[in-house]
């Protein structure tokens, strides 16, 4: 993004109005990440409750952020990186509203596995680990929007592997419970959408990463080589 | 995503400068003009748009003093537009030009179309109705004048009058067409309609517009050219300039901030 400012302030003032809400749309998806996996790593279900409700939160930003970039593009008509910004921006808030569905999915596949009481399962310290894996991502992929910075999304893209490859460790890990006890069959496939959720969250994650080089450079970088695994 | 291939030139500016006695307008302009192709010049007041585009039909051939240096090629005869030894007129039948207030003659709708054939000295009544009611289909206003081609063309709508001039440009079959700020004297739906009959003209006319409207160099060009302090800054696909200009300078201009 270039340094110098738009001969109408409004304009500025409208672009840093819609680049603030997207970054406070980010932290509040970002904290609802980190309380669903507090839920399962602290068995804590009461918070449950709590994350279902900021989920209604996340949405709410959906909807405030594609009705300001509707407004820009009718009054404004963005050019060149002002255009960038706000398509990347209305993709960016799509996969941030379902990584905010994926860590509603989270809390509520959690409370099912403390529901059941089946403790002996939960895979506490590796599920922690990659959830924080993909929080990373998502945090370091806003960072870069934040300061449109290509080199940092290029390397959220590249985090994106790693996560997957601990998704399929955890659930070979998983296939082989449920194939020595049939008992466990129903929580441990709780436990396998859990890890299925925190792997979709780094495919936004690594989306966000994406649309950030759009919006910096212009290029599309979605499937090609540069960004498959 | 098709790639499309390069298209033929109509036209091409090589190291073209352009002189108003002492003050050079046009630094060393080089660029090319695909044939059947819109082209539009956009760029702050005073960058040479105008000059630039009045070049291709030798409009500054009117006022002592001033000087082209350098070349514009038009194809496929390969002439220097610019030579001393070519005609003016002779271009100007070739390359037609549209303003930015429309300027119909006080004549009638019918002779102000006729004129430029009766300049070449076609007196065939046959031969000059059939070309003028090609020409006013072709700038899509036959419908709406057909009942009164006698009437005086001035009494017509601005909208009317421009779509008037452009068919009195067309009459005499040019192969570029330069358009300056056509629609700046005209209200929306008069623009729209403008605009609309420009994409319908590029089928058999190569077209050369300024405008200083950025959203319709948007919607109507296929290349764009940004002009600064009479230099061509950058020249590209519109798509390429209104999505991912390379220069600076072009980027400030089209997302309207200071420079």
């Amino acid at each position: 993004m270039t340094e110098s400012t738009h001969q109408s302030k409004q304009f500025d003032e409208e672009l840093s109005g819609l680049r603030t809400h997207v970054l406070e749309m980010g932290g509040l998806v970002e904290s609802q990440i980190r309380s669903a996996i507090d839920v399962y790593v602290t068995s804590e279900t009461a918070i449950v409750k709590d994350i279902v409700e900021n989920d209604h939160r996340v949405n709410a930003y959906e909807k405030i952020i594609d009705d300001e970039t509707v407004h820009v593009v009718a009054r404004r008509q963005p050019t060149a990186s002002d255009l960038r910004l706000v398509m990347g921006i209305t993709k960016i808030v799509t996969d941030l509203e379902r990584i905010g569905d994926e860590a509603k999915k989270i809390a509520k596949g959690a409370r099912r596995v403390y529901e059941h009481g089946q403790l002996t399962l939960p895979r506490v310290t590796e599920i922690r680990h990659v959830a924080d894996e993909a929080v990373l991502m998502l945090r370091r992929g806003l960072d870069a929007f934040a300061r449109l910075d290509v080199q940092l999304a290029s390397e959220v893209i590249h985090a994106d592997a790693k996560v997957d490859t601990e998704f399929k460790a955890l659930v070979r890990q998983l296939i082989t419970y449920m194939m020595e006890d049939p008992r466990t069959i129903s929580t441990a496939i709780d436990i396998v959408w859990i890890c299925r959720s925190i792997e979709r969250i780094g495919d936004h994650a690594k989306n966000i990463a994406e649309h950030v080089i759009y919006i910096a450079e212009g290029r599309d970088v979605r499937h090609t080589k540069e960004t498959s695994a | 995503m098709q790639k499309e291939n390069t298209p033929q030139l109509k036209a091409q500016a090589r190291e073209f400068n352009f002189f108003y006695g002492p003050v050079q307008a046009l630094k060393n302009i080089n660029m090319p003009i695909y044939d059947k192709k819109v082209t539009a010049l956009i760029g702050p007041s005073g960058c040479g748009k105008s000059t630039y585009l009045r070049s291709f039909n030798r409009m500054h051939d009117l006022y002592p003093g001033n000087r082209y240096e350098g070349e514009i090629r038009f194809y496929p005869d390969n002439t220097n537009l610019l030579s001393p030894e070519v005609d003016p007129i002779e271009v100007r039948m070739r390359v037609g030009m549209v303003f930015q207030k429309p300027n119909p003659f006080p004549k009638t709708i019918y002779e102000n179309v006729a004129y430029g054939l009766r300049v070449r000295g076609e007196k065939n009544r046959r031969v000059l109705d059939d070309k003028v009611e090609q020409a006013l289909k072709g700038a899509a206003i036959w419908d709406e004048v057909k009942d009164r081609l006698q009437d005086l063309a001035p009494n017509l709508s601005g909208g009317q009058q421009q779509r008037l001039c452009i068919a009195r440009a067309l009459a005499t079959d040019p192969e570029l067409l330069l358009f300056d700020e056509p629609t700046s004297a005209l209200d929306p739906i008069a623009t729209g309609a403008i605009e609309e009959l420009v994409h319908e003209l590029k089928q058999r006319v190569t077209i050369l517009i300024v405008t200083h409207n950025m959203q319709q160099a948007a919607r109507v060009s296929d290349y764009t050219a940004y002009m600064y302090l009479g230099e061509m800054i950058e020249f590209g696909k519109t798509d390429d300039i209104f999505i991912k200009p390379q220069d600076k300078r072009t980027e400030d201009y089209i997302t309207g901030r200071m420079g």
